[in-house]
């Protein structure tokens, strides 16, 4: 399982690549920006995209819709980890095709329960 | 509209020289001359009126964009500094609580480390003598229950401090949370920088002509940042049980 963690702050990439680890999955490249995240989903294989979605450059919302329209990527599961929390954006996230969305401040215990209703639905 | 009618700092001869030719053509009977001089003499007065009047519309322009600037700072000072001090006030709660979480930690965490590692060293020791032969067996068989002790106490011990850790890694969440709202105090502060500038260009006359507002074209749905509590209110939801059920109401 290859994963792209995208956030702007260095700190919360740790934070997210030290939870995915503690749950198993090491195998993560990261990236600051959706600008910088997009060509490394489409040259790599990666299974599943984190983001953020408020980040200078390329926004985690731009990078969704960026996915969802690229022929190789559009299935890509993208779960959406951020502190945007109004209404209109998350109905926003939802239409534009996020498999899930996690409001900052988190736990390791939401993290781990998101990932595995991604994972269930993947292979239903 | 004659060369004499545009010429608006028309000499005092120049009017002189009207008004007598006004008489001479009156004195003759030259009613349409007199008509004639009437006019241009008219239309000077006109012209002279519109400037005025366009020099008092410019002025009144000014005073309006001058006003708008007022506006936009009274704006800025009413509402947006106090948020602003409200979202710095949530900045120190964050850091406060995320270095209260680590330090409560290490409370808890150090003094276990100093039993686990006085333990360690004391069965160590023993070990070491059992080794050089030099324990008795009634002595061997209570240190192995103790070292079997040990390891049943050991990994119970050690999952609670990798669970005490991860509450330090998650405490550190507070830099992205806090950098965001920074960032946009920030912007703020630029944006009263800006209005300022103006204020004081506006307020020294070097008026330049009042830039149109920078509203680039701007996505639909916009980054907005962490809601900060008792500012941000409105169409945000509070928890993450929040998330779960607005996306499940739209089939999720």
């Amino acid at each position: 399982m290859k994963i792209l963690v995208v956030d702007d702050f260095s700190t919360m990439r740790r934070i997210i690549k030290n939870l995915l680890r503690e749950l198993g999955f090491t195998n993560i490249s990261e990236a600051d920006d959706g600008q910088t995240a997009l060509p490394k989903l489409q040259a790599g294989d990666f299974d599943l995209l984190i983001t953020d979605w408020n980040m200078p450059g390329m926004t985690g919302i731009e990078l969704l819709k960026a996915v969802r329209s690229d022929e190789k990527l559009s299935t890509m599961p993208v779960l959406m980890v951020t502190a945007e929390a109004r209404r209109d954006q998350i109905v926003a996230a939802a239409q534009a095709g996020v498999n899930g969305y996690i409001i900052k401040p988190f736990t390791a215990g939401t993290l781990k329960e998101k990932l595995e209703k991604i994972f269930e639905r993947l292979a239903a | 509209m004659s060369a004499v009618a545009t010429d608006l700092d028309e000499s005092l001869g120049a009017r002189l020289q009207r008004a007598k030719a006004l008489v001479a053509a009156l004195e003759k009977g030259d009613e349409a001359e007199a008509d004639r001089i009437l006019d241009e003499i008219g239309r000077v007065r006109e012209s002279m009126l519109f400037q005025e009047i366009g020099k008092l519309t410019r002025q009144l322009h000014e005073a309006l964009t001058g006003f708008m600037v007022d506006n936009k700072l009274a704006e800025l000072t009413e509402n947006d500094i106090p948020d602003a001090r409200e979202r710095l006030n949530y900045v120190i709660t964050m850091t406060d609580q995320a270095a209260n979480t680590t330090l409560n930690v290490l409370d808890e965490v150090l003094p276990q480390l100093d039993a686990l590692s006085e333990k360690t060293d004391n069965l160590g020791a023993r070990w070491e003598r059992f080794l050089q032969r030099e324990m008795p067996y009634t002595e061997f068989r209570e240190m192995s229950q103790e070292i079997s002790r040990y390891f049943k106490d050991m990994s119970p011990a050690l999952a609670q401090m990798q669970a005490q850790l991860n509450e330090v890694l998650m405490a550190q969440s507070f830099q992205d949370l806090t950098g965001q709202i920074i960032r946009k105090v920030i912007e703020l502060v630029q944006q009263v920088e800006n209005s300022l500038i103006e204020l004081i260009r506006f307020s020294s006359r070097h008026m330049s002509p009042s830039a149109p507002a920078t509203d680039k074209g701007k996505p639909e749905v916009e980054a907005e940042g962490p809601v900060v509590p008792g500012v941000d209110k409105a169409e945000a939801v509070s928890s993450q049980d929040d998330v779960d059920d607005l996306l499940s109401s739209l089939g999720f």
